[in-house]
């Protein structure tokens, strides 16, 4: 399966990526190659073989419902490019 | 009576399936150990897994777990042994993840059914489609800054159940009557405190229109975020119009997603969103299926309270009220504790009546709420007591209600302040109606002819005569006795 200029701009828009038209050709060719080699696995016969999510036979880890976190509104804000007060700030996103 | 709108070429029905956002009721987060509480400083209830910080991980919320398994099995739903957390991939500043952990294509909890109880005392049964959990976002304020939205992350990460319908539902009046009975559901297992005002409960409409008869589905779209009851039925009824109008005209309805602004009664179409459908599925790599086994949904079942419509059955069945009766007192698990504290050991019936007729006309018009009702269970009870054994009559008892509402006396107290015991003294009563016999022959003789309708002249004649202080049961009793030929 090849992906074309378009579907790589799609792509990118989706991801927030600013990519330039320069780059989407070579881009196309990556992600082709990567869709190539999944199609290979599938080629491989899993018919008697069960889904599975994991190679090791883990059951999904649960949480007591206890508060054990918060109150850290400082190491929250710690990487915020813009803040005021408590607040994360961003530019005004409005309907 | 189906719901039909009049549109230019004929008759229109309407189409309506509701999404529900209902706040999960746990402590902490879905994912993580802050609090889920509302209500706090800007992001003080927020770990580095709600912040959407690289690396952090995250938890499942046990009790999240059952309190969606217990509000499934509430709607009779089929609970599923497996299901699988998905990313829904879209920017929004109040989502730092980029994505939020939901569930897509196998929720928690399958098909189920909610029973609405119509007016006209017939039922309607309304398939839901599924439930399933997912985070809840932060939040955006946009009105403290000119240029800047403000953003608290305290919500974020907090548990929701997404409860969705089928398109079953046909009129605003179903669509309103569905959320009151799914808020009521989930109120008796606690599983949501189902307050529309403080979002903990949300609902998203999809509307359609089509001619009737037909049973096509045209384009829905999608008002969100409406939040309360009323204002949903307003919104479905205006952006059905908007449909009729826009197929009458020649043109095609969009499939958009738009917002109800109350104040206008209007909708309008959010462009933002446009480009944000394409939302990528994709089970969450961090958190294996979610697994569950006989024995926990088992546990869950075994504790479940009563739910509004056994309690009504029970109601109908033991006390032998109406349908709509006993719907109107199970609404609320809290009314219908009080109604059985009224009616234990007395008339069911006359317990239902003043329960609903009085007491509730008086809560209704205070905006209060049966926790702090003016007269308490043990003093209702004590007022249809005096009642039943004469001591008042019906009018007397209702004097002293409002009495009791005034002041918060007992009716006992009342009673005795205001003198205001019926006459059962035979004696007194006997006395009252030889001298309305005396006086009235020829009626005397009339009904001793055979017009028993007479008894009811009578029984007036001699309540005025005791001021209106005498058992009407009492004087009947000896009107019939001294009038008999």
């Amino acid at each position: 399966m090849s992906l074309d200029k378009a579907t790589v701009r799609r792509i990118a828009t989706l991801a927030r990526l600013d990519v330039p038209d320069s780059d989407l050709e070579p881009l196309a060719n990556e992600l082709s190659s990567i869709m190539g080699w999944i199609e290979q696995l599938q080629e491989v016969d899993t018919t008697s073989v069960a889904p599975m999510t994991g190679g090791t036979d883990m059951k999904l880890v649960w949480r007591v419902d206890e508060v054990t976190d918060g109150g850290k509104p400082d190491d929250v804000l710690a990487n915020a490019t813009d803040s005021q007060g408590a607040f994360f700030t961003v530019p005004k996103v409005v309907e | 009576m189906a719901y039909t709108l009049k549109g230019e070429t004929g008759d229109w029905e309407v189409v309506i399936g509701l999404e529900v956002h209902a706040q999960v009721v746990s402590k902490s987060k879905l994912f993580s150990g802050a609090s889920a509480e509302f209500g706090a400083e800007p992001n003080t209830h927020v770990s580095l897994v709600d912040a959407g910080m690289p690396g952090m991980l995250p938890v499942l919320n046990a009790h999240a777990v059952e309190q969606a398994v217990k509000s499934g099995l509430g709607m009779k739903a089929k609970i599923n042994r497996r299901s699988v957390f998905a990313r829904k991939n879209y920017f929004y500043a109040d989502m730092p993840q980029g994505y939020q952990i939901s569930q897509y294509d196998q929720p928690i909890v399958g098909e189920g059914t909610i029973v609405l109880d119509m007016p006209d005392g017939s039922t309607r049964s309304i398939g839901v489609e599924r439930l399933h959990l997912e985070q809840d976002a932060g939040k955006s304020i946009h009105d403290l800054h000119p240029s800047k939205t403000f953003i608290d992350l305290n919500r974020s990460g907090v548990p929701l159940m997404e409860i969705v319908s089928k398109p079953d539902l046909r009129s605003p009046e179903e669509a309103g009557l569905y959320l009151k009975k799914l808020r009521s559901i989930l109120r008796y297992l606690g599983t949501c405190d189902g307050n529309m005002e403080e979002g903990s409960m949300r609902c998203d409409a999809n509307v359609s229109v089509r001619p009737v008869g037909s049973t096509e589905l045209r384009t829905r779209c999608e008002i969100k975020n409406v939040n309360s009851v009323r204002f949903v039925m307003m919104a479905i009824e205006h952006e059905a119009r908007r449909h009729i109008e826009v197929w009458e005209s020649g043109g095609k309805v969009d499939q958009e997603t738009r917002l109800y602004d109350p104040n206008r009664d209007e909708t309008r179409s959010m462009r933002s969103k446009e480009m944000a459908h394409d939302y990528r599925y994709f089970p969450d790599p961090d958190l294996l299926p979610l697994e569950l086994d006989e024995a926990f949904i088992a546990k869950i079942q075994a504790g479940l309270p009563e739910l509004p419509d056994d309690k009504q059955q029970r109601f109908m069945r033991d006390y032998g009220l109406s349908a709509y009766d006993a719907d109107v007192l199970v609404s609320e698990r809290e009314n219908a504790l009080y109604f059985e504290d009224v009616a234990k050991g007395r008339d069911a019936k006359i317990a239902a009546n003043w329960v609903i007729s009085n007491l509730f006309g008086v809560l209704n018009k205070q905006g209060l709420a049966i926790a702090d009702s003016p007269v308490s269970a043990k003093d209702l009870g004590a007022l249809l007591d005096l009642l039943a054994d004469n001591t008042l009559s019906g009018r007397m008892a209702k004097d002293v209600f409002e009495a009791m509402v005034e002041t918060g006396k007992t009716p006992g107290v009342i009673v005795e302040e205001r003198g205001l015991k019926q006459v059962t003294d035979t004696g007194a009563i006997e006395a009252a109606i030889d001298q309305v016999i005396a006086s009235a022959p020829d009626k005397v003789a009339e009904y001793r002819g055979g017009k028993d309708k007479l008894i009811g002249w009578f029984t007036g004649q001699v309540m005025r005569a005791t001021q209106g202080a005498a058992s009407p049961g009492v004087v009947n009793d000896l009107l019939k006795k001294k009038l008999a030929p």
